[in-house]
């Protein structure tokens, strides 16, 4: 757990930092962060719980508790990461303990969506590369540089083109990943909307 | 891309604008909120000084923390107390309709709109839960998501979204006596894998389908995130219609004709046009029990755990993980692995039908000795109906024990939970690392039916043995 959190605002056009590697396929969100951590009404300490019990399972030699890995930004894991419950809390707690982007081979979708909406770019590249970044990790540091606006990633000894949803890589270029005021923006659309669905006509007893 | 689906339709009909990104703004018709997901979300909408916007169409409960033993306030443990004391002032605060412990209608989020009639074809419904999916049962398109998107909702009624793509899958032919509608979607998840569905809506359909009850199709749906799909549906029928007919929020009198009348030009039809279609023969599902760490690690009940080199090198990663996690050696049979824990509930196998379903198998019998049985109604309605035809003394009869609604140890965020490495059978819907509870519990997900098998056996049992 670093230092004093602070959450993301605006524009997001570049990540900087060290990577930490985690393999594993159908990585849950239960593991990232167990149920009963979900008992609280705001995510301020779920930084330290992040990973919980795969920690505990492997005495200090877990990832998220390697000393080398104490300043690490950028997770890079392998498919569909983040499959399971809805629970924001999940990337919540990634992004406490330190994460501000995540490369890996695919993403659970409603895990992406909720990565968007609170601010961590998701990126994807295929499995050889995935692969061939965490043999790098395994020994060595790397320090990556994301630039979203032109899809590409750079280090000292890698660079490569990573895949973002285009309506993704728009969202953060221009600060919209915090849909709230987008949204809002349609006000009269959304009224319009609401008039026109049939069901609400005939649902007088919702009223 | 798809057209013409019934998913098109929908999306397309609750489509507010193209937002400047790309993706859709999406007006969402019923917003479920339970105690979990949604304290952060008004948070965030008391620091944007922004207000609900359609206080009516957010509908509450309270299902994940609450205790199943002794449901009395306060709670015991002090930070479920504070969750539901939350839930209660937020929705005081904004007008929000909250069906409470002891209202009658409290329940398992995803038990009780449907229950209720809240849940109708066309809509499109959201709730801070993976298994929202299961209202697509009804031909509403229903998914999961976040507690920022609850907040997008509240203050604004859309959400910016992705279209999905529509996949198809047709089932074939119909279930055989002794499986059910779990078997055919673990069945499922088994064949296409559990990422499979990243991206796309499932549209379930077939004869094997259309002869599916309705709490039957909410097992499917149910689990299509189980798949990776976020959102799963079926078609409306006059099951559909009949199932929501004189429910507490069902349009009334010269509603329903109207109702009724657009509800059937929802479905899905030959003009339609899928971005995929899978067909799968349901008569050839068994009884069904996962040996894994995923929804997707499933073989039928005389089938043995597979080997390491007859899987698909994707697949090789976890089922190394899994036999080291479960104990369980490559090649050996799932009949007959002892469990400490019978467990039937969830939003997938919470409802009435499905305590008919493991009442049958357990009447007369007893649950055995080395095992700790519990049942957890769905909901306050399916605990009276259960009562009312005497369900409950059943259960109890037999030695399982009969709790309040709430969704217990699916997930166990109440006392409910695994201890040690315990081997839990279970009507629940994942068997992730840790899921029920205990970071060395075992869990092994199967049908109701099969449960209350296991429960009496003490041991992974197939349930077409109890029922002639």
């Amino acid at each position: 757990m670093k230092s004093e959190f602070t959450p993301p605002i605006g524009k997001i056009s570049n990540v900087d930092g060290q990577c930490i590697s985690l393999i594993g396929n159908d990585i849950d969100t239960d593991r990232i962060i167990p149920a009963r951590f979900l008992k609280c009404v705001n995510f301020d300490s779920l930084g330290e719980s992040v990973f919980e019990d795969d920690r505990k399972t492997l005495i200090g030699k877990h990832p998220f508790d390697l000393e080398e890995n104490k300043n690490a930004a950028i997770l890079i894991v392998n498919s569909n990461f983040g499959c399971g419950s809805s629970r924001e809390h999940a990337p919540q707690a990634l992004m406490r303990w330190g994460i501000k982007a995540i490369i890996g081979e695919s993403f659970a979708d409603i895990f992406y969506s909720n990565c968007i909406a609170i601010g961590i770019p998701c990126l994807t590249l295929p499995k050889k590369l995935i692969e061939e970044i965490q043999n790098y990790c395994r020994n060595r540091f790397l320090f990556l540089e994301i630039d979203l606006k032109n899809s590409l990633a750079k280090s000292k000894d890698l660079n490569f083109n990573f895949e973002i949803k285009e309506s993704s890589r728009k969202m953060f270029l221009s600060g919209e990943w915090d849909a709230t005021s987008t949204l809002l923006a349609n006000k009269n659309l959304i009224e319009n909307k609401f008039n026109q669905l049939p069901y609400i006509k005939f649902n007088t007893n919702f009223l | 891309m798809s057209q013409d689906t019934l998913f098109d339709k929908v999306w397309d009909l609750h489509k507010v604008s193209s937002l400047p990104g790309g993706s859709d703004q999406i007006f969402i018709g019923l917003h479920l909120i339970h105690e979990v997901t949604s304290p952060q979300a008004f948070g965030a909408l008391k620091d944007k000084k922004l207000k609900v916007k359609f206080p009516d169409r957010t509908v509450a409960t309270v299902d994940h923390i609450v205790p199943t033993d002794n449901q009395s306030r306060p709670f015991k443990d002090n930070l479920a107390e504070q969750m539901i004391e939350t839930l209660e002032k937020n929705c005081l605060e904004n007008k929000i309709r909250f069906f409470n412990i002891g209202s009658g209608n409290q329940g398992i989020v995803h038990v009780v709109a449907p229950e209720l009639g809240l849940t109708q074809p066309g809509m499109t419904i959201a709730c801070g839960d993976s298994h929202t999916s299961t209202h697509g049962a009804f031909g509403s398109i229903a998914f999961g998501i976040g507690t920022s998107q609850v907040r997008d909702v509240l203050a604004t009624q859309t959400l910016a979204m992705n279209k999905l793509k529509v996949r198809q899958i047709w089932c074939e032919n119909k279930l055989s006596k002794g499986v059910y509608a779990k078997d055919l979607i673990l069945h499922i998840i088994n064949k296409l894998g559990v990422k499979a569905g990243v991206g796309f809506a499932y549209e379930f359909a077939g004869p094997a389908i259309n002869e599916l009850s309705m709490e039957e199709r909410m097992t499917i749906c149910n689990m299509s995130i189980e798949g990776g799909a976020r959102c799963g549906y079926i078609n409306p029928d006059e099951k559909t219609f009949s199932y929501i007919k004189n429910k507490l929020y069902a349009p009334k009198n010269e509603h329903w004709d109207k109702a009724l009348r657009w509800w059937k030009s929802l479905k899905s039809d030959g003009n339609s046009i899928y971005d995929d279609v899978i067909k799968l023969d349901a008569s050839e599902v068994e009884p069904t029990v996962t040996w894994g760490i995923t929804p997707g690690q499933s073989i039928s009940i005389n089938q043995k755990i597979p080997l390491l080199d007859d899987l698909s090198p994707n697949d090789k990663l976890v089922a190394k993980e899994a036999y080291e996690y479960m104990s369980f050696k490559q090649g050996q049979l799932i009949k007959d692995t002892p469990v400490d824990v019978c467990f039937i509930g969830s939003c997938t196998n919470g409802r009435i039908s499905d305590l008919r379903v493991a009442a049958k198998v357990l009447k007369g019998k007893k649950v055995s000795k080395n095992v700790k049985a519990f049942a957890v109604p769905g909901s306050e309605k399916v605990a009276n109906e259960a009562k009312q035809e005497g369900i409950d003394q059943i259960f109890k009869d037999s030695g399982f024990q009969w709790r309040e609604p709430g969704c217990s140890m699916c997930l166990a965020m109440n006392s409910d939970k695994l201890i040690g490495n315990q081997v839990s059978a279970s009507s629940s819907n994942r068997n992730f690392k840790g899921r029920q509870g205990s970071p060395s519990g075992r869990t092994l997900l199967m049908s109701p039916a099969m449960v209350a098998a296991a429960a009496i056996n003490g041991k992974v049992s197939d349930v077409r043995e109890f029922i002639n």
